[in-house]
C-alpha cells in the first residue's frame, strides 16, 4: 500500500462513519421523499381538521397561539364528530365504498382470465398483448375519460350504433348514472390491476399444472388447487391497488357520474370549494384515511402470517 | 411398514408379460423438427427401464406421451394392452416424477402425496392410510407437515416419489430423477431409489443422459438418437456389445477403427491405421471388401515395454498424453500413423511393470480378437 492511500484511509473511514451507508441511502431515498411531499402536506391537513372555521385567508383558526407569552394549543374534535354524524357524508362514504368495491370486483372478474390467458400464450405475443393493456396510459386520464362522453352519451357511438341496428328502439342512459360511472371506473382502473397480476402469473410454474393433470386434477380442478392458491396474494394486492384509489376517486364520478352516486371526494371538494369549511374537509380526509388503513392493515396482516406459516 | 408399500395392481389380463407397455410406430413433430420418429419399443412388466440418449434426442418427449402430457401425431400407446393413446393425462394410469420435482410450493409434503388420492375421490380414511404408508416408505414420514421448501433436494425427491407411487400406477415414469442432485449424494440415491422402486414392484421407465445412472439402475435400456432407438438390451450387452457406432460411443469411450475384410475365408480386417491386421472372433455379417466399424474398448487393451507376440491385434505407440484415474491409469498413445488410441490400464497392471509408463515411452498394445466388436452401422 503507497503512503498517500495510507493517509486518505483513515480519513475516509472516519467520514464514512457519521454518514450513512450507499445502501441505506438508496432505501432511504423514496421514504425521504413520501415523508417531505406526503406526509408533511397531510400533517398539515390534519392540523386544519383540529381548528376552526374563521372568514378570512387562510378561512381556520390556528390551533397554537401564544398568548401573553403563553403556548394555548385548542384541538377542536367538533369537526369529526359533524363529519360522523352528517348523513350526506355517512352516505357519500358508503356510496364510496360500494362503487369501490363493485369496481375491483368486475375489474377482477375482467382482469383474471384476460391476465390468465395473456400469461398462457405465446412468449412473443405475450409483451404484445400486455402492451395493448397499457396503451391508455399514453394519453393522458382526463382526455381519456372526456373521450367516453362521446361513446356513452344519448347520440353518442353506442346508443348509435345499437339504433342503427335496431337493437334498441331508444337510446340508453350510458352517461351521467350509475352505468356510467362503473364504465368509467372499470376502464380505467383495469390496468392497475392487470399489471401485478400478470406478474404473478406469467412466473408460475407451469410443470406444477402438468403434474396437477398428471395425477388426476382435470384442468379446472388444477386451476382451482394449483392456480388460484399460488396467484393468491397477487389477486389482494391488486385488488387493493384499485380498491383504495378508487374510493377517493373524483373525476370520473365527476365527468361521468351523476346524482345517484355522490362519491366522497366530491363532498370534500364541495366543502372546501363551495362551502369553504376547510377544517369540515380535512376531518373527512381524516375519516376516509383511517377507513383505508383497515383494508391495508389486513393485507398487512396476512402478509405476515402467510411468511410465519412457511 | 414396507409390507404396507403401495403394490402395483395385479391385473389378469391376456397379453404376455413382455409387452406391458408397446409404443407402436409413435411420430412426434414439433414444427418441423422430428422429436419421436416411427418409434417402437415393448417393455416389461415390473422392468425398470431407461431411456438413454444426449439431449435433444427425443426421450423426454417419449416420456411425456407416454404421461399424455403431448399427443403423438400417429401411433399407438398401449398400457397392460388398454390403448391409452386418446386419454388425457388425467385419466392415464401413468404417473410421472418431474425433472424438477414439481412439488406444489403451498401445500405440505401430505398434502402433496395426497393431491392424486383426492382427485380420485377416494375416503378420507384411506387417503391419510396409504399416504402415511408412501411417506414411510420414502422415509419422509416425519416430514409430512413440512412445505416443499423446507426439505433438502434429496428429501424433496423422494416426497415427489411417494406423491407419484401413492396413486399405484401401471406405469411409473421417472425424468432426470438424478439431474437435480448434487453429485456426491446421486450415486447413493440411485440405489436407495433403485432399491425402492424393486420392493413395490412397479413398472418404470426412466429417462436420463447419464450412461452411468442408467446402468445403475436400469433392468434394460435404450440409446436413443435423434427420435430412434439405435439399440434394445440389458447394460451389459450394450456395453459389451455395442451394434452401433452411437451407442458404443455413448456408453462408455472406445477405440474406434475402420476395417476392410481381407477374404472371405479368415476373419481377418486390415485397417490403415494400424500395422498389423485386426482379427475378429465374430465378424458378424461382413464380406470381403466391406468397409466396417469396429470397436475396441479402452480397458480390453493390454500394455507393455515389450513387443507382442502376437502376429494380429497389436500397435505401437509414445505415450503423449496420461491422467491418474484413481483405480486406472489413462493413456493416450500416439500410433505411427497419427492416430491416437485410449488405454485404461488398471492400478495393479501399472504396479505389475518393472517401470511405470511416462510421456514418450515406446509401448506395445495388444487385445484378444473377442474384444474386437463390430458395429452394424
Amino acid at each position: 500500500m503507497s503512503a498517500a492511500t495510507a493517509l486518505r484511509r483513515p480519513w475516509r473511514a472516519r467520514l464514512s462513519r457519521w454518514l450513512p451507508s450507499g445502501r441505506t441511502m438508496v432505501i432511504a431515498a423514496p421514504f425521504v421523499f413520501l415523508l417531505v411531499f406526503f406526509m408533511v402536506p397531510f400533517a398539515a391537513v390534519l392540523k386544519i381538521s383540529f381548528s376552526d372555521v374563521k372568514m378570512a385567508v387562510p378561512p381556520y383558526t390556528a390551533i397554537a397561539e401564544l398568548h401573553d407569552g403563553v403556548l394555548r394549543i385548542v384541538l377542536n374534535f367538533e369537526h369529526y364528530g359533524d363529519v360522523l354524524a352528517n348523513p350526506l357524508y355517512i352516505g357519500a362514504y358508503l356510496d364510496s365504498l360500494k362503487v369501490a368495491a363493485l369496481t375491483t370486483l368486475l375489474c377482477l372478474l375482467i382482469g383474471y382470465p384476460a391476465c390468465y390467458l395473456i400469461a398462457r400464450a405465446d412468449p412473443r405475443r405475450r409483451n404484445l398483448l400486455m402492451m395493448a393493456v397499457m396503451l391508455p396510459f399514453w394519453t393522458s386520464y382526463l382526455i381519456r375519460v372526456y373521450a367516453w362522453i362521446g361513446l356513452l352519451k344519448n347520440q353518442g357511438l353506442i346508443n348509435s350504433f345499437l339504433l342503427w341496428a335496431h337493437i334498441i328502439d331508444e337510446p340508453l342512459k350510458l352517461y351521467h348514472n350509475y352505468t356510467g360511472l362503473m364504465i368509467g371506473m372499470v376502464y380505467n382502473y383495469l390496468p392497475y390491476l392487470m399489471l401485478p397480476l400478470y406478474a404473478q402469473l406469467v412466473k408460475m410454474d407451469l410443470t406444477l399444472l402438468e403434474a396437477a393433470g398428471n395425477l388426476g386434477a382435470r384442468p379446472w380442478q388444477a386451476f382451482v388447487t394449483i392456480t388460484l392458491p399460488l396467484s393468491r396474494r397477487a389477486i389482494i394486492s391488486s385488488s387493493l391497488l384499485v380498491f383504495i384509489p378508487a374510493v377517493g376517486e373524483y373525476v370520473i364520478p365527476e365527468i361521468l357520474g351523476g346524482s345517484d352516486s355522490v362519491m366522497v371526494a366530491r363532498v370534500m371538494w364541495d366543502d372546501f370549494f363551495n362551502a369553504g369549511d376547510w377544517p369540515a374537509a380535512s376531518a373527512a380526509t381524516g375519516c376516509m384515511v383511517l377507513l383505508l388503513l383497515l383494508p391495508m392493515a389486513w393485507f398487512q396482516r396476512l402478509q405476515r402470517r402467510e411468511l410465519e406459516a412457511r | 411398514m414396507t409390507n404396507e408399500a403401495p403394490r402395483l395392481q395385479k391385473s389378469p389380463s391376456a397379453h404376455t408379460q413382455a409387452d406391458f407397455v408397446q409404443i407402436i410406430d409413435v411420430v412426434k413433430k414439433f414444427g418441423d423438427a422430428m422429436a419421436v420418429d416411427h418409434l417402437n419399443l415393448s417393455i416389461r412388466k415390473n422392468e425398470f427401464f431407461a431411456l438413454l440418449g444426449s439431449s435433444g434426442c427425443g426421450k423426454s418427449t417419449l416420456l411425456r406421451l407416454m404421461a399424455g402430457l403431448e399427443a403423438p401425431d400417429s401411433g399407438r400407446i398401449l398400457v397392460d394392452g388398454q390403448d391409452i393413446t386418446a386419454l388425457p393425462t388425467y385419466q392415464r394410469p401413468v404417473n410421472m416424477m418431474f425433472q424438477s420435482y414439481a412439488l406444489f410450493p403451498h401445500m405440505s409434503v401430505e398434502d402433496n402425496a395426497a393431491y392424486g388420492l383426492r382427485r380420485e375421490g377416494v375416503a378420507k380414511a384411506e387417503v391419510r392410510e396409504r399416504v402415511a404408508a408412501a411417506l414411510d416408505l420414502v422415509q419422509m414420514g416425519r416430514y409430512a407437515k413440512r412445505k416443499p421448501h423446507q426439505l433438502s433436494g434429496g428429501q424433496q425427491q423422494r416426497v415427489a416419489l411417494a406423491r407419484s407411487l401413492v396413486k399405484r400406477p401401471k406405469l411409473l415414469l421417472l425424468d432426470e430423477p438424478m439431474s437435480a442432485l448434487d453429485k456426491k449424494i446421486r450415486q447413493q440415491t440411485q440405489f436407495e431409489l433403485g432399491n425402492i422402486l424393486y420392493s413395490v414392484g412397479v413398472t418404470c421407465i426412466m429417462v436420463t443422459h447419464d450412461q452411468e445412472e442408467a446402468m445403475t439402475m436400469a433392468d434394460r435400456l435404450a440409446v436413443m438418437n435423434e427420435g430412434r432407438i439405435l439399440q434394445v438390451g440389458t447394460p451389459d450387452e450394450v456395453y459389451e456389445a455395442p451394434t452401433c457406432r452411437f451407442a458404443a460411443e455413448f456408453i462408455g469411450s472406445t477405440n474406434l477403427f475402420e476395417g476392410v475384410l481381407a477374404d472371405d475365408e479368415s476373419p481377418l480386417f486390415d485397417c490403415k491405421d494400424l500395422q498389423a491386421p485386426l482379427r475378429v472372433h465374430n465378424p458378424m455379417n461382413a464380406r470381403r471388401g466391406h468397409k466396417v466399424q469396429l470397436s475396441l474398448r479402452p480397458e480390453r487393451i493390454a500394455l507393455a515395454h515389450a513387443p507382442a507376440t502376437q502376429d494380429c491385434n497389436w500397435a505401437v505407440g509414445t505415450v503423449e498424453q496420461y491422467a491418474y484415474m484413481g483405480s486406472y491409469t489413462l493413456f493416450y498413445v500416439r500410433l505411427p500413423s497419427g492416430r491416437l488410441m485410449e488405454v485404461d490400464v488398471s492400478r495393479t497392471a501399472v504396479r505389475a511393470m518393472e517401470r511405470a509408463p511416462d510421456y514418450g515411452h515406446t509401448v506395445y498394445l495388444s487385445w484378444g480378437a473377442d474384444q474386437l466388436v463390430v458395429l452394424e452401422k
